[in-house]
């Protein structure tokens, strides 16, 4: 199905938000995560099934002032 | 000793982590800041990427506390969702909250503002505002939930240090027990110590460090410009008067017409 990441239109198979995120390569990677502009706790990613056309963003730490 | 929510701060500068031209001067400048608490954002990242994993290590290295911010969010919404991701990357109930108002200025939007710490304060997150110095707002505020205040010196980035002494100093007249931290605006170490000398607790500051020639020597002179300003504040500095005053007693001097 295709999903909107970080902005982006991708092409996955998976549709949990924990399988996705492998899915993309994130892995092990710290990440924090919004589903259609909600939080998504990382213990709630794998009983959130995304459909086709969510939007998802993927955060990380990152320098700021 | 200065507390942000019942944590004891040692260091009175605080420093943002955006825009050094390497991790290794950032690093330097933190060390010879002597600043115990960075702030830091989040963004997006691709698979693979790895660039937050790199940055987090870096951090954690230094040592300090971390203040996430929500820097970049129009709205409350936005904000909010980006306080809880930050709060799960980070580990902490802090969260430097800016809602910002006005593209050019970067002026916090005072409606937004109070209406996200609300939120974020009853969901117990501790609140660090990006606010004005305007005291309608600072109280409704505090009447939010928020215990610690930053009212900018200046629009972010620009380095016009404090363009409304008037503003700030009525400021910490009216809450002469809430910490307030001059966040933003600075540019010289002089400004800094202008701030402090006026009762501020704390500042914080990016761009000034960052962007100087040497970030690290720049780091070390706010951080000396903060202890001065401090000490003066708590010595009681005299009252300015219009007419001179000598400083050598008058009386035993000779005549010598």
């Amino acid at each position: 199905m295709k999903i909107i990441v970080n902005g982006v239109e991708s092409e996955v198979k998976s549709t949990a938000l924990s399988e996705i995120l492998d899915e993309l390569g994130y892995g092990d990677a710290k990440v924090a995560t919004a589903v259609n502009e909600r939080f998504v706790a990382a213990a709630s990613r794998p009983q959130l099934r995304l459909v086709s056309g969510d939007r998802l963003e993927v955060v990380t730490p990152r320098q700021g002032g | 000793m200065l507390r942000f929510y019942g944590t004891e701060i040692g260091s009175r500068l605080m420093l943002g982590t955006a825009q050094y031209p390497s991790p290794r001067v950032l690093a330097d400048a933190f060390r010879r800041s002597g600043a115990g608490i960075a702030t830091v954002s989040v963004r997006r990242e691709s698979g693979g990427e790895r660039a937050g994993t790199a940055f987090w290590d870096l951090v954690r290295e230094l040592g300090v506390r971390v203040l996430p911010n929500t820097a970049g969010c129009h709205s409350v919404k936005e904000a909010v969702t980006t306080a809880h991701m930050a709060r799960e990357l980070f580990e902490t109930p802090w969260i430097k909250l800016e809602v910002i108002g006005h593209t050019d200025t970067l002026q916090p939007d005072p409606f937004g503002l109070v209406e996200a710490a609300r939120i974020l304060c009853e969901d117990g997150f501790q609140v660090f505002p990006y606010t004005t110095e305007d005291v309608v707002l600072a109280d409704r505020l505090l009447a939010a939930g928020c215990e610690v205040l930053m009212p900018w010196g200046a629009p972010i980035g620009t380095g016009l240090g404090l363009t409304n002494v008037y503003g700030l100093r009525t400021l910490r007249a009216q809450f002469p027990d809430v910490p307030l931290v001059v966040d933003a605006g600075l540019g010289l170490p002089s400004q800094a110590a202008r701030a402090m000398e006026m009762g501020y607790d704390a500042v914080l500051l990016n761009t000034a460090v960052a962007k100087a020639g040497d970030p690290a020597a720049m780091a070390e002179a706010f951080a000396k410009a903060v202890e001065a300003g401090r000490l003066a504040y708590e010595s009681d500095p005299m009252e300015p008067r219009d007419m001179a005053a000598p400083s050598t007693p008058v009386i035993g001097k000779a005549f010598l017409e």
